[in-house]
């Protein structure tokens, strides 16, 4: 079967098997991992056939593009399918520890295989219409994840993930249909084409700000970025760590496919704007995560100011800079999720979230220390870990002078290596609060709150993505160069305009 | 027929803005509600208003008539429907949950995981 279809495949029977299982929950728990498993072989072998033979592509039911659906994957969605299958993986194996019985009788496993059918559409779909029914696919099955369980937290977080997120859906769709009005196409690869000679090109701006309002909400982007801390920390720690890892992630990736695909006639207007909410976005994120004390809110402000190092790689268009978004993508995932992980380990310890409360894990759990401390120093930029190369490679771009904005990108380099400075800060806040400093007489370190195998359903995930981090730091080169062809594939679009449309464009 | 349905979309829109804006669960999700069929109507506009045939292949001729309604804004509206359909029904099963462990339709008394 084909790499491409597989994909969607997988994690689509894995879901309904699932609920054909409804009233066995133990069996839902062991589809939901080995499902998983499928998902990661399905996106490994997409990503192998991606890297070996280039550019993937089929249209669904035999219409030619650009009338069928098309699906593609250049190397930059086979990446982002690969990263969220080891993310999807990891987590399911912590869910089974994580999660009450409660909500894995009312579907869980279903609903995180239907939000990664989303998330793996989103990402290898070449229509843009079709990346909406992707995005909705996900957002209402996260949805169901975040309410599932019905506690008063997560209510009053989902209210607001929920209206907000829908809003942004609906500008999507305004922004669909106007472009559809303009050039009578859906499909990306022939936008690209289209939009070249398309008479009014302010028009097409207006329909890039739509575009960037819809995606920028969902990517956490300043200033839409206010449901994100008042939601990520309600749910479950196993769901919150795949929200943060992965579906904000969607929104940047669906940035960069339309900035570099469809919007590039006023790249001035269009990039310049970027570049400046990416330097908000970096600032903001990091301020309002040192003035924070519980650990899940810190990290969900860490993940805005993340994203504003993404989006200033995609800003400065050049090879090097987009390559750094690329790498600063997959490095972020990882360590991300993680962090959330952890958090909920040591939740289990101190029996709060709360950094001001927590104190004295070092002497009770020198390895959780340890595994915190890895992704902590890779998020802060420390090298030899994998957040420091994606940092230079970011840094570097924009201190190289070759971009359109001059000496414009030199100062928002400057920013964020500040902010990489701030970001080690609050990280060293986490340690010197949940680790370093001595328990609190009120809540004394439980070492006795996990059961054995407990224990190695959490620690385990987080030892892997912990690994993933250190190989991806210590061998760089091999990772970079791929990110660095995904971004020469971003910058000249022609073999993916080809591989969608074939000879007659 | 443009200008009228422009009229019709621009209310909607400003309709629906000023439901989002009101502190009250129930009429945010109103909002929403009118917000899909605002930007349904616009998709419909957007691509075109025509009135020729209806869009089918007559018998004997292998290509749509250039007279013929274009299919496809139809095609997405009747896809955007479906989906609003289901996320209005989510959306109202949500206010319902909340209302009961909440206890309110306020939201502003909704800010005791903002700390």
């Amino acid at each position: 079967m084909d790499a491409l279809t597989l994909c969607l495949i997988v994690p689509f029977a894995s879901a309904l098997a699932c609920i054909l299982c409804w009233r066995f929950p133990v069996a839902q728990r062991w589809l939901g991992v080995l499902g998983m498993v499928a998902l990661l072989g399905a996106a490994g072998n997409l990503f192998a056939v991606v890297a070996n033979d280039g550019i993937q592509a089929i249209t669904m039911g035999n219409w030619a593009a650009p009338y069928g659906i098309t699906l593609v994957a250049d190397l930059i969605a086979a990446i982002m399918v690969l990263v969220a299958a080891i993310i999807g993986f990891t987590v399911a194996v912590y869910s089974v520890a994580d999660i009450d019985a409660n909500r894995e009788r009312f579907g869980y496993y279903a609903f995180l295989h239907l939000m990664m059918l989303g998330v793996v559409g989103a990402f290898i779909t070449g229509d843009i219409f079709n990346m909406f029914v992707w995005f909705e696919v996900m957002l209402l099955s996260s949805f169901v994840l975040m309410t599932l369980g019905g506690e008063r937290a997560q209510m009053e977080g989902a209210i607001k993930y929920v209206v907000l997120n829908l809003v942004s859906s609906a500008f999507f769709l305004t922004a669909c249909g106007i472009l559809y009005g303009k050039t009578g196409t859906l499909n990306m690869a022939d936008l690209a084409v289209k939009t070249k000679d398309l008479m009014e090109p302010e028009l097409l701006t207006v329909t890039a700000m739509l575009f960037l309002v819809a995606f920028g909400v969902k990517a956490g982007i300043f200033p839409l970025f206010f449901w994100l801390p008042a939601s990520y920390h309600t749910p479950p720690v196993a769901v919150s760590a795949i929200f943060a890892g992965l579906l904000t992630k969607v929104g940047v990736y669906a940035m960069i496919r339309v900035f570099t695909l469809i919007f590039v006639g006023d790249l001035l207007f269009t990039h310049g704007l970027l570049l400046i909410l990416a330097g908000f976005t970096m600032v903001c994120g990091v301020l309002g995560a040192m003035s924070q004390f519980d650990f899940r809110r810190l990290l969900s402000f860490h993940i805005i100011s993340q994203i504003g190092y993404m989006v200033l790689g995609l800003a400065l268009f050049t090879p090097l800079a987009l390559a750094g978004t690329v790498f600063y993508l997959f490095h972020h995932i990882l360590v991300k999720t993680n962090l959330y992980l952890i958090s909920g380990i040591a939740n289990r310890y101190s029996g709060t979230f709360y950094l001001k409360k927590m104190g004295g894990l070092y002497s009770a759990a020198p390895w959780l220390a340890l595994l915190f401390f890895i992704p902590a120093m890779s998020l802060g930029g420390i090298p030899p870990l994998s957040g420091f190369f994606a940092k230079f490679a970011v840094v570097k771009a924009s201190l190289a002078g070759d971009t359109m904005f001059g000496s414009g990108a030199a100062i928002l380099g400057a920013v964020a290596l500040a902010v990489g400075l701030l970001t080690l800060f609050s990280m060293i806040k986490i340690w010197n609060e949940a680790f370093w400093k001595k328990p609190d007489v009120n809540h004394p370190v439980n070492t006795a709150a996990m059961t054995g195998p407990q224990r190695w359903l959490l620690f385990s995930p987080v030892v892997i993505l912990a690994t993933l981090t250190v190989v991806i730091g210590l061998m760089p080169e091999f990772f970079f160069n791929y990110a660095m062809e995904a971004a020469h594939q971003l910058l000249d679009p022609t073999a993916y305009i080809e591989a969608v449309l074939g000879g007659n464009p | 027929m443009e200008l009228v349905l422009a009229i019709t979309i621009g209310v909607l829109f400003s309709v629906a803005s000023y439901l989002l804006l009101r502190r009250s669960v129930i009429k945010m999700i109103f909002g929403i509600a009118v917000l899909s069929q605002a930007v349904n109507l616009l998709i419909l506009t957007a691509s075109g208003l025509r009135s020729g045939s209806a869009a089918f292949v007559e018998e004997g001729s292998t290509a749509l008539s250039p007279t013929a309604a274009d299919p496809l804004p139809q095609a997405l509206i009747l896809t955007a429907i479906v989906i609003s359909f289901g996320v209005l029904a989510f959306t109202l099963a949500m206010t319902q949950r909340v209302d009961e462990t909440v206890g309110t339709d306020d939201l502003d008394e909704m800010k005791s995981t903002d700390v």
